[in-house]
This record gives C-alpha cells, sequence and structure tokens, in this order.
C-alpha cells in the first residue's frame, strides 16, 4: 500500500475519520462502564446475607437487675443492660468525663437521644462494637476499679486500644475511640419483650 | 527503530528459534550482557531473594489452594486439615506462611538499600515507584491471606482492616457493607479475599515485578557509590568499564545469598515454625468467633509500624478518618521520595554527616514504631508512638533542604572497590 491520498479519487478525509474514531471510542467506554456495574454492584450482600440480617426478638423477663443480656444481630454483639437506679444515678456523675455526654453525634435513634440513651431508663439497648475500630469491649460494673480509671463508676472498657464508655455507652475524653457506642434501632413488643433492628412508632 | 529477527545470527535449531522468537537476544539483553556495576556489596542480595520469596510463595500457594476450602465453616478445619492429614501440607504451610514474613524482610532490606544508595534517583524514579506498587500489592496480598486461616486473630484482624474504610466520611458505612458483601466479616468476605488473594493480586503483582526490571534493565541498575557507569565506556566494545554481565557474575554472588538464605529460612520452618507467635499468632489456633474479642489484637508483624501510627493519631471531628490518613500517608508518602529528595548526591558514602545521623535515626525509629505496634497501648507508648510518626513524616521532608546544611564529600568518577 502507497502512502495515503496518494492515488486520485482515494483522498483520506481525515477529520471525518478522526469523528468516527472519537465516537466509536466514547460509546465503547459507554458500553465499558455498564459491563463495570455488574461486577461492582455482585459485591452488594446477597439476598441470603440481606435476610440474616433481620430484626431479631428478645425476652428480657428473666433479666435481674444489673445483669446484661448479649445476644447476636447482624452478627455483632447487643447489649440489653437492666440499669439498677444506682447505675442510672452514675450517668450523672461521670458527665464532665465524657466526650459528648449529651449525644449530639446521630449515634442513636431520635427516640434514645436523651439522658439515659434508651426509651425506658432502666433497660439500655447498645450495639457492642467500639466505635474505634469495631472490637467487643468489656462489661465492667465493678467500682472501684483504679486499674480502669481512678474513678471509675462502671461502664464498659475496650481491650484491645483501651476505650472506655459510660453505662449508657458514651465515651470518655482522651481515648482512642471518637464517638459514642450506637444504639442500634428496636421497639418494645409488650412489656418483656424487645425487638431489635425495628424503629419504634412515632410516639 | 525495527525489529530485526536473529541479529546474531545464530543457527540450527536456536537459530530456528531465534527467526521466531528473540530467545538469544533476550538472553543477552537481560543476563549475559546485561551490564552490572562490579561494585555491588550485601545490600545487594535482596532483590533476587525477593524474587525467590515470590516464587515460593506462588508454588506454595498453589498447593496450599487444592486443600484448602474457602467458607467461614470449613476453612479452619481446612487449615487443621492441611496441618495433620495432607502428606507433608504442615511443611508447605509452614513454607508460605513464613514466606509470607520472609517477603517483607527482604522487601523492608531491599527498600533500605535504595534509600541509602538513593537508587530512586534520576533516572530510575519509575522503577522506584513500581517499587512502592510492588509494595502496597504486598501489604494487601499479605492481609487477604492472613484472614484466610478463619482463626481469631485472622477475623478480627479483617474487622479492623475493613473498618478502616468506614471512617470515610458520609459514604463509608455503605463501602464497608459493600466491601465485607454482609453487615459484618463472613463468609462472604472471606471468599472474595480468597479470589483477590489468589487470582487479582497475584497477578497485579507479577506483572508489576516484571515493569520493576523492564525500567530497572532499560536504565541499568545504581550502585553503592552512587555513580553512573555508562558514562565510561570501553571506547571499542561500549561496555561500560566498571560493569559485569549479570551471568555469571551476579548469579553466582546471588547463588551465595540464596544458599544463606535458605539456611535461616528452612531452620525457620523446621524449628520455630510460629515465631514465638510472631509468624503464626497464638489467638489464630481458635477458630474465628464474632462475639469474642481476643484480649488483645494484633496486626501481621509486618504491619507493626503503620499500625503504630494509626493509633498514634487522635481522632478529630468525632472521626478515626485522621489515622486512617496517616497510616495510608505514611505509604504513599514513599512514592515521593524521588522528588523529595533533593540532595544532587546519590550514595549515603558521600552525603553530609546530618543525612547519615538523619536516615540512622530514621531506620531506628522504623523499627521502633514496629515494635510499639505490636505492644498493647500505654501513654508511654503512645507518646513514644507519636514522636515516631512526626519523626517518620519529618524525615522525608527534611530531605528537601536538609544538604544545605552540610557538606558533602567528593563524588568520585568511577566506582571503588
Amino acid at each position: 500500500m502507497g502512502p495515503e491520498g496518494v492515488s486520485p479519487g482515494t483522498e483520506v478525509d481525515k477529520g471525518r475519520r478522526r469523528f468516527l474514531t472519537l465516537a466509536t471510542t466514547g460509546v465503547g467506554a459507554v458500553g465499558a462502564g455498564f459491563v463495570v456495574w455488574p461486577f461492582l454492584a455482585s459485591m452488594k450482600p446477597s439476598e441470603r446475607a440481606k435476610a440474616l440480617g433481620a430484626p431479631v426478638k428478645a425476652d428480657i423477663a428473666g433479666v435481674e437487675d444489673g445483669q446484661m443480656l448479649t445476644l447476636a444481630w447482624r452478627g455483632k454483639p447487643v447489649w440489653i443492660l437492666k440499669r439498677t437506679p444506682e447505675m442510672i444515678a452514675s450517668l450523672d456523675k461521670v458527665k464532665k468525663d465524657l466526650a459528648d455526654p449529651d449525644s449530639t453525634v446521630d449515634q442513636q435513634p431520635k427516640y434514645a437521644q436523651n439522658a439515659t440513651r434508651s426509651v425506658k431508663p432502666g433497660i439500655m439497648v447498645l450495639v457492642g462494637s467500639c466505635t474505634h475500630l469495631g472490637c467487643s469491649p468489656t462489661f465492667r460494673p465493678d467500682h472501684p476499679a483504679p486499674e480502669i480509671l481512678p474513678d471509675w463508676q462502671g461502664g464498659y472498657y475496650c481491650p484491645c486500644h483501651g476505650s472506655k464508655f459510660d453505662l449508657a455507652g458514651r465515651v470518655y475524653k482522651g481515648v482512642p475511640a471518637p464517638i459514642n457506642l450506637k444504639v442500634p434501632p428496636y421497639r418494645f413488643d409488650g412489656e418483656t419483650t424487645l425487638v431489635i433492628g425495628e424503629d419504634q412508632a412515632a410516639a | 527503530m525495527a525489529i530485526v529477527p536473529n541479529p546474531y545470527k545464530t543457527t540450527g535449531f536456536l537459530g530456528w528459534i531465534d527467526d521466531r522468537f528473540p530467545l538469544t537476544k533476550l538472553y543477552r539483553d537481560h543476563l549475559s550482557e546485561y551490564y552490572a556495576p562490579k561494585n555491588f556489596n550485601f545490600w545487594y542480595y535482596f532483590g533476587s531473594l525477593a524474587l525467590l520469596v515470590l516464587v515460593n510463595q506462588l508454588i506454595s500457594g498453589i498447593i496450599l489452594a487444592m486443600h484448602y476450602k474457602p467458607s467461614s465453616a470449613e476453612a479452619f478445619g481446612s487449615v487443621e486439615y492441611i496441618m495433620r492429614d495432607v502428606p507433608w501440607g504442615n511443611v508447605i504451610r509452614y513454607m508460605h506462611s513464613t514466606g509470607a514474613s520472609a517477603f517483607f524482610i527482604v522487601v523492608y532490606l531491599h527498600m533500605y538499600r535504595g534509600l541509602i544508595y538513593g537508587s530512586y534517583k534520576k533516572p530510575r524514579e519509575l522503577i522506584w515507584v513500581f517499587g512502592c506498587l510492588i509494595f502496597l500489592v504486598l501489604m494487601a496480598e499479605g492481609f487477604c491471606g492472613y484472614v484466610l486461616p478463619w482463626g481469631q486473630m485472622s477475623y478480627w484482624g479483617a474487622q479492623v482492616i475493613i473498618s478502616l474504610f468506614g471512617t470515610i466520611p458520609f459514604i463509608g458505612p455503605d463501602i464497608v457493607v459493600w466491601v465485607q458483601g454482609d453487615y459484618i466479616p463472613s463468609d462472604a468476605t472471606l471468599n472474595r479475599l480468597f479470589s483477590l488473594h489468589i487470582v487479582a493480586l497475584p497477578f497485579v503483582l507479577v506483572g508489576l515485578v516484571v515493569a520493576h526490571l523492564i525500567a530497572l534493565h532499560e536504565v541499568g541498575s545504581n550502585n553503592p557509590d552512587g555513580v553512573e557507569i555508562k558514562k565510561h565506556k570501553d571506547p571499542v566494545t561500549h561496555i561500560p568499564l566498571d560493569g559485569i554481565g549479570f551471568h555469571p557474575y551476579y548469579t553466582v554472588k546471588d547463588l551465595v545469598g540464596v544458599a544463606v538464605f535458605l539456611i535461616i529460612f528452612v531452620g525457620v520452618i523446621c524449628f520455630a515454625p510460629d515465631g514465638g507467635g510472631y509468624l503464626l499468632e497464638k489467638p489464630n489456633f481458635q477458630e474465628a468467633n464474632p462475639m469474642v474479642t481476643p484480649e488483645h489484637i494484633t496486626p501481621a508483624w509486618y504491619f507493626g509500624s503503620f499500625y503504630a501510627m494509626l493509633r498514634a493519631t487522635p481522632s478529630m471531628f468525632a472521626s478515626a478518618l485522621p489515622g486512617v490518613i496517616v497510616m495510608f500517608g505514611a505509604v504513599l508518602i514513599l512514592f515521593l521520595l524521588p522528588w523529595l529528595d533533593r540532595n544532587p548526591v546519590k550514595s549515603i558514602r558521600y552525603k553530609g554527616n546530618l543525612t547519615k545521623l538523619l536516615t540512622l535515626i530514621f531506620a531506628i525509629d522504623f523499627v521502633m514504631l514496629n515494635y510499639l505496634g505490636m505492644q498493647p497501648t500505654s501513654p508511654t507508648y503512645t507518646l513514644m508512638s507519636r514522636i515516631g510518626t512526626v519523626y517518620y513524616f519529618g524525615f522525608f521532608f527534611s530531605l528537601l533542604f536538609i544538604h544545605n546544611f552540610e557538606t558533602s564529600k567528593p563524588v568520585p568518577e568511577r566506582v571503588t572497590g
């Protein structure tokens, strides 16, 4: 083959050629974009995983005062703590040492954004997963416990990186965890049954 | 430049091949007539050793994948099966797990060599950048592999590392669910990390190694004196006067390194396969349990420095994002090294005393951070980690100007020794 445009009648229209090349490449790129989507979307939770993430029921009739029940919701530990009046009183005492005592960061449903971070002050529901890097803190209601804090009033202590939380899951100042523990969506189904994972009907 | 088939005019069977495939040309260009400086020292063993470990990982990995089951129900049991019932299974697994640690040791030493002799400087910036990419992929590969046995440390390590994505503002939590394919690290997560570990990442890794070597052979190796051997060539043969053919001279030298390395490597496999809990962590002898967190979560030892920097950074604006940025920044700043170092002198041999001192402290700092990253937190350790982190970044930025405050030694024309 000779150089382009040598023989008469076969001049190359370079503008047209460039337009067609660009148009084809452009359409191809859009097509490639559409092909990427199923690959990325296939990595989302499957229908089975979503089904396993459904709400769970908890019967708290047998839980004593000051006792904590742990159950699994979406594979994470959920704590249901029956707080004694003394425990509820401790929430005020530790307030000055907390990073976010008034729960301003959105870590709880609206109906739990109050002084006790709960629907009923005596029942505390928390996701037992540290807001630092997801370890499960240890329940430490015992006090005094000078190895944790000189003025420890009971709460949760994370064994991984030493984060501390009070009995409403509120984080102490100066620890690795940045925000309070999460309160999951939950509602009461009668007096002694809790449904974790479903929101309270608007009161 | 046109491709000339069979430029060396070989004949016979070899000639038949060379007419169709550049076998002789490749052999000469990359082995017998790839001229490397004659003054390579101890530090130059680690490149070829990294290649050896890569091959070890690929072969032992292929065999392990024949017996391993990537499901959360069976993974832990299948690893026990490999250890107890598969003929030679325990040895092959130890080759792979010890190989992972050996990989990071030789790569860290290889990178340190680059750092002290200025092997990242013009015209070798891309060799360094490809090397940094290799390191990044290696970290991802190490993490995925660490999760596969599905022990307690695998599980909680995965939880900690994947939750790093959760610190991205706004979309973080959704990204975590997408990465995990579930609301927690689960069967889906394990399965996809397996896929990445044995298919995607090794492909990328081998590709990058090839690019690293192509770039190296394009510009030629640096050396402990940091002088260009191509400046002084034999007028007739055009061979660098200070260059020797990679084969046989350095293949034979590297074989000595391989022998010493293998003595240590096999020694570890035979006598200390769990490396006192550092090569195989004790909590990983228990099956993963999402409801119970181990007492003390540590990353694999080779991530210690970066983990220390993550922990040393306090949360800001109710977010753990700054720590994640610092940790990834510590890896990404390596990519910028060729442009941060403004010192006209390449090798530390001829740099001033200040740079020598800062580089030595940098090495100590890195080892210290690595140690701290594996220890439980305490106020003293947190303070040390913070100082160490500031020094780590400060060192790289000091390279911009530090040479203005010191006197370099004269760089020789030709290599010494």
